[in-house]
């Protein structure tokens, strides 16, 4: 770019693509990204359009129809305990994994970001203030503190987003107050405050370019995490009730089958393994197109 | 002094920075880095005040001082006669009217701003509007030699450093200050840019009227551009003098070591010795007396029990002023003159 308008002096105002322009540029070159988007995107859409999708109708059981093999007639990807077709119900059940999956991270990157944040630039006590607090919560295994919020505040979809946000909030913040305290002691941040801008100003103008990008990456990578807890929940009869399609359920009431039919009992555990590597993947090549400059 | 006695537009009175060292479990430890120690100094309006010493002698912690980036332990900045950050002269009108460039020049510039819109940020923060501003920031960048139509949508990974060093002083000029510190602020471009920027600072000045406060351990760059020059040793003011007067008959010690590691145009005049020997000494510990006595190759025994009288130092546009026993009458250093008759009375 540099060389371009070097030896071709280019009259007209050259307004050049920037940062994010720089990273979509490598990005795109990058084949891993392709097709962990693709991935995603095909998860989206089923999680979007899984009713219209779907062959059969995910409730519909049948007790003649039992834990059908894979390939059987009419049951493509075989059926459960209930005899309801297990490729509808992991379409349609998509929709919940992604949604249980998702919201605790975008809540936890929002609240997390903030405290963060406020906590590095601020600096001193009131981040050791902060920072200490959160410290606490990671006394427990994320996994045991999900259980034991969701199991002290009750079952269902609502409690487990919540316990599953309250989890991810310690790890966000760590990292956004890590990046803030090191853009804080930049000098162009010590030039802001030279030109009389107040910490406001500075956070606005200065710092939130400059940390958004990297605490949103290591957000993307919690997806998975999140989609696992959340299926362990469901898994746990803390989270999504039957007979709500929902993968980590799935998993759970298919267990007992696992002696019958292996393969079908694996389907949902596949999914979820599928989807967290498609965001981990993901995640790994945003990080990687932002890292070299 | 001979000068005719003009106002100081920046006073520095006594400052001090203490950086306090952590304590240990046991509470041992626990000192403090001097930094800065008891520096006195004023900047008459339109000179330039070079200040020049070793590395850790405190220059850029003075810059850092003078620009209220860090609270001074004891002392006060007094700008036009008004103590910074009294009712009078709030801390936001002081930075309006001083500003500093930075030594690295692509560490103080946002990476994610264009530079047109980092030179037009802080006349927004002042309440100019965003049109406005960014008007400023081209006919600035005109000023400093970048073509805008070019150069205004870039980033800063986009530019050399001696351009991204230019936008950094378009920056700075955008608030239209009197005064600019410039923190050694040509010391990392290669010796054909630093002669462009240093030319360009000299222009400038002249254009918009402006004082400069340039630090750096470059002796000819301070020589070639300052018109007093303030020498610094372990946080104290050595020296201070008109730049002619200071680089021709330098009268302390260490000025006269600082200036004979100068590399000589002339084959004559080479260096044959190490001026110095060591480093300086620690200063979370300083020697006591002159700090300097311990490397002094004058030093006497009073050296290490007297402190040197900074009277002379702090006088406005005084033309040579040292810190040094052998210059004090009566000081009883075997080099010194004797104390005149009123003195001694």
């Amino acid at each position: 770019m540099n060389t371009a308008t070097a030896t071709l002096p280019v009259e007209k105002p050259a307004k050049s693509r920037g940062y994010w322009g720089n990273v979509g540029a490598r990005v795109v070159r990058d084949p891993v990204f392709w097709v962990a988007a693709s991935v995603v995107l095909a998860l989206l859409a089923m999680a979007l359009f899984g009713p219209w999708i779907a062959p059969a109708d995910p409730q519909a059981s049948s007790m003649l129809s039992r834990l059908k093999p894979i390939g059987t007639d009419g049951y493509p990807l075989g059926s459960d305990e209930l005899g309801r077709d297990m490729l509808s119900r992991l379409i349609v059940g998509a929709r919940l994994s992604l949604f249980m999956g998702i919201t605790p991270v975008i809540l936890a990157f929002c609240i997390g970001s903030a405290i963060g944040i406020l906590a590095g630039y601020a600096g001193g006590f009131t981040n050791t203030a902060i920072m200490r607090t959160i410290d606490v919560f990671y006394a427990f295994p994320s996994v045991l503190l999900a259980i034991a919020l969701s199991g002290a505040l009750g079952a269902g979809i609502g409690n487990a987003l919540l316990s599953l946000t309250i989890v991810f909030i310690p790890p966000i913040a760590r990292v956004a107050e890590s990046v803030t305290t090191q853009v804080r002691n930049r000098d162009y941040v010590e030039a802001a405050r030279a030109s009389g801008a107040n910490a406001f100003t500075i956070v606005r103008v200065h710092v939130l370019g400059n940390v958004l990008g990297p605490i949103f990456v290591y957000a993307t990578s919690l997806i998975a995490v999140s989609m696992i807890l959340a299926s362990g929940l469901s898994f746990l009869g803390l989270g999504v009730k039957p007979p709500e399609p929902e993968w980590g359920l799935m998993l759970n009431t298919l267990r007992t089958a696992i002696y019958v039919q292996p393969w079908v009992a694996a389907l949902p555990g596949a999914m979820i393994f599928i989807t967290s590597i498609a965001f981990n993947l993901l995640s790994d090549s945003l990080r990687a197109a932002m890292d070299n400059k | 002094m001979q000068a005719p006695v003009q106002k100081p537009l920046l006073s520095v009175q006594g400052l001090v920075k203490h950086f306090p060292l952590k304590k240990d479990v046991l509470g041992r430890g626990g000192g403090v880095v001097r930094a800065v120690d008891d520096v006195n100094f004023q900047v008459l309006p339109g000179e330039t005040l070079g200040v020049v010493g070793e590395s850790g002698c405190g220059k850029s912690t003075t810059a850092r001082l003078l620009m209220q980036l860090i609270e001074p332990t004891a002392g006060e900045v007094l700008f036009d006669g008004a103590k910074v950050g009294s009712r009078d002269l709030p801390l936001k009108e002081y930075r309006r009217q001083v500003q500093m460039v930075f030594q690295d020049s692509y560490a103080s510039l946002n990476p994610r701003l264009t530079i047109e819109d980092s030179i037009a940020f802080g006349p927004q923060v002042h309440g100019v509007s965003g049109g406005v501003a960014v008007a400023r920031a081209r006919s600035l960048l005109a000023k400093v030699g970048l073509e805008p139509t070019r150069f205004a949508g870039r980033y800063p990974h986009e530019l050399s450093g001696g351009q991204r060093q230019r936008v950094n002083i378009a920056r700075a000029l955008a608030l239209q200050p009197r005064i600019v510190i410039l923190d050694e602020a040509v010391s990392a471009l290669d010796k054909s840019v630093e002669a462009q920027v240093l030319n360009l600072l000299l222009d400038l000045k002249d254009e918009f009227g402006l004082t400069y406060v340039f630090i750096s351990h470059d002796l000819h760059v301070v020589r070639f551009i300052s018109d007093r020059v303030m020498v610094m040793y372990l946080g104290e003011v050595a020296e201070v003098g008109a730049a002619e007067t200071l680089f021709e008959t330098p009268r302390h010690p260490y000025t006269k070591a600082l200036l004979s590691s100068m590399p000589s145009m002339d084959p004559d005049r080479r260096t044959l010795v190490a001026p110095l020997a060591g480093d300086p000494p620690n200063p979370i510990n300083p020697p006591g007396g002159c700090r300097f006595h311990p490397r002094c190759p004058k030093a006497e025994a009073v050296c290490g029990q007297v402190v040197p009288s900074r009277k002379a130092l702090a006088l406005p546009g005084v033309t040579q002023g040292v810190a040094c026993l052998i210059h004090e009458p009566g000081s009883g250093h075997t080099l010194a003159a004797l104390p005149t008759a009123q003195e001694a009375a």
